[in-house]
């Protein structure tokens, strides 16, 4: 059974004020979610909440399972690319290497994503020299070779030209595919709608809708969400 | 300046004729310094590391009490040690008074708090830029030290010159602990202050250009070993 993730009553507070929650919400599913609304929506604070790499001031996060696992199921894609100041093969073997993985299976994978990547022939070139699409796919990579069962993915197309965005698409699909469920934020209303099959429309830190992708975009529940959808500015 | 020339004439003509003497003292220099540096070495990177990453109550007061500790005086480090390995001493059992171990403890007590400050403040700036990755890996407290200890090797390169400089330039601690004596604890530093008492200012002036060849060429030679000009802009 794959890791499933709930919050319960989710709130976080800096500095007094809250900036997420409260709020509820279940990922049983092998779904692709698409977490959507304005700038200081909360979308990002959910996201770090849901992977542990932010606190709850106030709730529960609940996992299928016990927390190593936990953590050693999840991937997280950062808005802008982390790169170890390392080689792209460097790079690529770290997170097997903290798994303590067989060389030999390390340098598999490592060869496999290079040229899935299209950075088969650049494994000793310094990652932080890469062109920004570059250091995304190789971030997105380096959280794929693990093989997660849950993605999460901050804006991972922000500030990419068209063939990146594609390219980061397709290996997204193709990981979803395999059973990985994908939880991802976005402004791209475009790639919202191509990749979904859930959405999560936050404003203000709190859920405003939520459903399927088809419905929510044929029929959002909520004024907001309508007006989001429609391009206005939603406060 | 007749005095610097005759001292550059008799640095050249001690190296050129390898001084016996010479090279009894600046091997013990390196020894006494390098394993200085090397224990001082395998004490501070870490904790410097461990200090970035690691939140405590009373941090901010032992990162403030660490940068304190560089400014420690060596003669009053020398005393401490000579007082602790003297024979009334707690450890005055272990015989190490007046010998190039003293010396190297006096020197590791100095140079620790310089190369785990500097460390402390290059793995700060690495820990802010790897933090979220780190975490987000489920790395254990041990992983994410040696991560940044790797990954910031040309800093901590600096911080280990540093460390290097000051160990191989003291003189009031070692002084005191080794006692200066011929052909036991004698190295360049205190060579210097004696043939300077001895008013030989030349062989005093030549010991010193010898001294600083000593720096720049332990520098260089790690400086070529570690690549840090081809790779160092990472």
């Amino acid at each position: 059974m794959s890791l499933t993730l709930s919050l319960e009553n989710a709130v976080v507070r800096r500095r007094g004020k809250a900036i997420l929650g409260p709020i509820d919400i279940s990922l049983e599913e092998l779904h692709f979610t698409i977490v959507l609304g304005p700038n200081g929506s909360g979308k990002t604070t959910l996201l770090r909440v849901l992977h542990g790499v932010e606190r709850l001031s106030g709730g529960t996060l609940s996992l299928s399972k016990p927390g190593e696992h936990a953590r050693r199921a999840q991937a997280y894609v950062f808005q802008s690319p982390i790169m170890l100041r390392r080689s792209v093969r460097a790079n690529l073997a770290y997170p097997l290497q903290l798994l303590g993985c067989p060389k030999a299976e390390i340098e598999a994978k490592v060869a496999t994503w290079a040229r899935r990547i299209s950075l088969g022939d650049a494994l000793e070139r310094p990652a932080p020299r890469l062109s920004g699409g570059e250091k995304q796919k190789l971030a997105l990579a380096r959280a794929l070779i693990r093989d997660p069962e849950v993605l999460f993915l901050d804006e991972p197309c922000a500030n990419l030209d068209g063939r990146s965005t594609r390219e980061i698409e397709t290996l997204l699909l193709e990981a979803h595919a395999q059973g990985t469920r994908v939880i991802m934020t976005t402004h791209d209303l475009g790639q919202a709608k191509r990749l979904a099959s859930d959405v999560i429309f936050l404003l203000n830190g709190a859920v405003h809708d939520a459903g399927l992708a088809e419905s929510f975009f044929e029929r959002p529940n909520t004024a907001q969400a309508q007006a989001f959808l429609r391009g206005d500015i939603v406060e | 300046m007749n005095e610097i020339w005759a001292g550059l004439e008799a640095a050249f003509w001690l190296i050129i004729t390898l001084d016996a003497d010479l090279v009894e003292i600046t091997l013990r220099s390196l020894h006494v310094s390098l394993s200085a540096l090397v224990i001082a070495s395998c004490i501070a990177l870490p904790f410097g590391a461990w200090l970035a990453i690691r939140r405590f109550r009373y941090r901010r007061t032992a990162i403030a009490v660490l940068n304190a500790l560089m400014g420690l005086p060596p003669v009053v480090v020398g005393l401490i040690v000579y007082l602790l390995l003297s024979r009334s001493g707690p450890f005055g059992v272990m015989g190490l008074l007046f010998t190039p171990s003293a010396m190297i403890i006096a020197q590791v007590i100095i140079i620790t708090p310089l190369i785990a400050s500097i460390t402390h403040q290059a793995m700060r700036e690495l820990w802010s830029e790897y933090h979220d990755l780190l975490i987000s890996l489920n790395t254990t407290r041990r992983q994410r030290i040696v991560t940044l200890i790797w990954d910031g090797r040309r800093a901590l390169l600096t911080a280990a010159l540093a460390g290097f400089g000051r160990a191989i330039g003291e003189v009031g601690a070692i002084m005191i602990v080794g006692g200066n004596i011929d052909h036991a604890t004698r190295v360049l530093t205190t060579a210097i202050a004696l043939e300077t008492g001895k008013g030989d200012f030349a062989l005093a002036l030549g010991l010193g250009f010898v001294l600083i060849a000593l720096a720049l060429a332990v520098n260089f030679m790690i400086h070529a070993l570690s690549r840090t000009e081809r790779e160092g802009t990472w």
